[in-house]
């Protein structure tokens, strides 16, 4: 396997601005993801963490460069197939209120096409992952659920359709501290048993050090350090003390 | 009568009306459906639109339906009278609430639900079907509601263009000043509004999926409701351009008082005698039933010629009563390709008049003769006649008039005024139905002051030649009815509150034309 296969989404001097806005979001960014890693964009609202992930699945195209994933440019990908591929979770889940849980999760294979019975079945299966009883949640709609259950249902709809790499803005910053650890656990967890690749966005340290196998740390646009866990904690730049420093 | 009374003789009467002002909502909000929901939609989309038309929608809105219609009238296809033009105007007057609404509701999604309605690769027919029409449904519904409910009370405008509905029993409620027919007419037309708000009101919470209980039926009753509003709105529109084709009925119309109603109903059941299908299109407001009659939706109504004379050829006066006739029938001929039929042997002019007490105590039979009474007594008028060319300042004048004062009052109220001694003269109408009844003399117009309004058919020549039984009766009608059976006639409606086919019928067997 050569390193080019290996490398799901490949940034290549993307930059990305709003149009009518002078200062750019990101400038210049390069950055390659590995099959298999979860890696972590840490930074502070506003450095570009979570346009550079709907950069991944063409919510937004890049304004210069290009973003590669899994070896097509995401200008050449239908941008629907693209987003059927990719896995998203937001913060509270971004679940549709009119739905039931199993109608939630279920929703990209249905968009697939799959038959109804394969789409329960998986939807059981996956509410068995994610820690959730089916047969007591599969009816009920989102707001009868408490956040970390929704948060569960969001992890649960994003595996639906077994996509090879999982997008997740800020999945836990809702969430009251006790339930943010346990299901930073179960999903640290989850994406080793999968061995789901993914790009998670957060701005607390304690989950970029806890989760990623890499991370990545941007401030105004720019990715300043790319470092394992250890490397980070090593590391003499500036903004990763400043982080690290919170720490104590 | 008592309403109760009313109720049990009239409900058929008022059960067609209830029908017909409940398909005219009906059909104009599923139009109104059909096109302002996916307005709205199209306005989601397309910024640049939406200033621009909800505008235009609120421009609609802030015109006075009667305006509205009257607009609509001169306009082809879409104008004319009758449920057509209804139509149009419930329409305007319906969308804006349902392009708003659809707008504010669509608009009004949360931002990271679309989002992530986007991200899980929804293309944009699947993020509007599955996420932001149901999600907005409930807001929708609400303007379709708000959108009934303003329809059910601007449709009863829409008899002032004869298109039927609850509006009839208004309009003429407050022209007999029956308190039963207003009361009939307005407590319907409030109930239909408060049941179709209460009904949309069950079907909102339905469509709203904040109160929805599990296992709801509400995902799969939209697209029902969606086929069903559209299905009756398409059968509704068929059934309507399905109308027999004219050329074998005659459009009989008239204006929106008892007299006129009356021989438009005698021509019509004439006409009907001889075979003829018969349309009626009666109690037009204002100018309406001249319009519709150059036009080409009526045939024929009766008109008074010193109406035709001032009104609308918008001559100065005249005394002379076949000057009067020969100058409009040659005009209308000549403007309007419309013959004038014989006269019918009664005017409908402004009666002056006394108590027949004063009259025969003071041997009075001409105005001239009343003159110098004048001084003592206190004249009452309506506010027509104060204002009008040929009303009181003209009249006074003429007749060296000097009241000790003079009361501006209502019409109708007059003759009570004057029975009831609260007044001594009073200018009303000729052929008024009461005046025999509370014992009223009317004094003759010695000085040829006031111009003539004989009572005729105004026909359009096309339709005589069209239908051929029209000019034999015409012809029958000539010189057939007098003052006194004309108050007679008015009296039966008015006075007795009786069914003017029916007193028509009775009329028409007596006369063995």
């Amino acid at each position: 396997m050569n390193a080019a296969d290996n490398q799901l989404v490949q940034f290549r001097n993307v930059s990305f601005s709003h149009p009518n806005a002078p200062a750019p979001v990101i400038s210049d960014l390069n950055l390659n993801v590995q099959q298999g890693e979860t890696l972590v964009l840490l930074g502070e609202s506003g450095c570009g963490k979570t346009t550079t992930l709907k950069l991944v699945n063409r919510l937004l195209l890049p304004s210069a460069g290009e973003v590669i994933v899994e070896g097509k440019a995401t200008t050449s990908w239908d941008p629907i197939a693209l987003r059927r591929h990719i896995g998203y979770v937001i913060q509270e889940g971004g679940l549709f209120p009119h739905f039931t849980i199993a109608r939630n999760v279920g929703l990209v294979p249905s968009l697939s096409g799959w038959d109804e019975k394969r789409i329960a079945e998986r939807g059981r299966e996956l509410l068995s992952l994610v820690g959730l009883d089916p047969e007591r949640f599969a009816d009920r709609y989102p707001r009868e659920l408490s956040g970390g259950q929704r948060q569960r249902v969001g992890v649960a709809r994003a595996l639906a359709a077994n996509p090879s790499l999982l997008l997740l803005d800020e999945p836990f910053g809702a969430l009251d501290p006790l339930t943010r650890a346990s299901l930073q656990r179960e999903f640290a967890d989850l994406s080793q048993r999968l061995g789901k690749t993914a790009i998670l966005v957060t701005h607390d340290v304690r989950e970029a050090l806890a989760l990623g196998t890499r991370i990545g740390l941007m401030h105004k646009g720019k990715l300043l350090l790319l470092e394992s866990p250890e490397g980070f904690r090593a590391s003499s730049n500036e903004q990763a003390r400043a982080y690290l420093e919170t720490l104590v | 009568m008592s309403f109760w009374q009313f109720l049990q003789t009239n409900w058929a009467e008022l059960a067609t009306l209830i029908k017909e002002h409940l398909v005219l909502v009906f059909i104009s909000i599923a139009v109104a459906v059909v096109i302002g929901v996916p307005t709205g939609i199209l306005l989601t989309r397309y910024r640049a639109l939406r200033g621009p038309v909800l505008g235009i929608a609120n421009v609609m809105q802030t015109v006075p339906s009667l305006a509205l219609f009257g607009f609509l009238i001169p306009l082809p296809f879409i104008g004319g009278i009758g449920t057509r033009t209804a139509l149009v105007a419930l329409v305007l007057y319906s969308l804006l609430p349902i392009i708003r609404n659809t707008v504010t509701g669509i608009l009004g999604v949360e931002p990271s639900v679309r989002e992530a309605a986007v991200a899980m690769g929804m293309t944009d027919g699947q993020v509007l079907r599955q996420v932001e029409l149901p999600l907005a449904a409930g807001v929708i519904v609400t303007g379709i509601r708000v959108a009934t409910v303003i329809a059910v009370g601007v449709t009863t405008i829409a008899a002032a263009v004869g298109a039927g509905g609850l509006g009839v029993y208004i309009f003429r409620g407050l022209r007999q000043y029956d308190n039963n027919l207003l009361l009939a007419g307005a407590l319907s037309a409030a109930l239909l509004a408060l049941g179709a708000d209460f009904l949309l009101g069950l079907f909102e919470r339905q469509f709203s999926f904040e109160t929805k209980r599990k296992g709801s039926t509400a995902g799969r009753l939209i697209p029902v409701a969606v086929a069903a509003v559209v299905i009756l709105g398409v059968i509704g529109v068929w059934q309507f351009a399905k109308q027999p084709a004219k050329q074998d009925r005659v459009a009989v119309g008239s204006k929106d008082f008892t007299e006129s109603a009356l021989l438009a109903e005698i021509i019509a059941q004439m006409l009907e005698s001889r075979g003829v299908a018969v349309e009626r299109r009666f109690e037009l407001g204002g100018n309406l039933p001249h319009e519709a009659l150059v036009n080409g939706t009526l045939d024929l109504y009766p008109e008074y010629t010193g109406t035709s004379f001032t009104a609308i050829l918008h001559h100065a006066p005249v005394t002379d009563p076949r000057a009067v006739y020969d100058q409009v029938k040659r005009e209308y001929a000549s403007n309007f390709g419309v013959d004038v039929s014989p006269p019918l042997g009664f005017e409908n002019t402004f009666a002056i008049l006394v108590r027949g007490a004063d009259a025969r105590r003071l041997n009075l039979k001409t105005i001239s003769e009343a003159a110098p009474q004048t001084p003592r007594w206190r004249a009452g008028f309506g506010q027509d006649f104060m204002s009008r060319a040929d009303g009181y300042p003209g009249f006074s004048k003429a007749y060296g008039l000097n009241f000790a004062e003079v009361r501006e009052m209502d019409l109708s109220l007059t003759y009570i005024a004057l029975s009831s001694n609260q007044v001594d003269l009073i200018a009303g109408n000729s052929t008024e139905g009461r005046i025999a009844q509370l014992d009223l003399v009317q004094l003759a117009d010695d000085r040829h002051y006031f111009p003539p309004y004989e009572a005729v058919y105004l026909v359009r020549q096309d339709s005589l030649a069209r239908v051929p039984q029209l000019r034999d009766a015409l012809a029958k009608l000539a010189n057939a009815i007098s003052t006194e059976e004309m108050r007679q006639l008015n009296y039966e409606i008015d006075g007795n509150k009786r069914d003017p086919k029916e007193v028509v019928k009775t009329w028409l067997a007596g006369k063995r034309f």
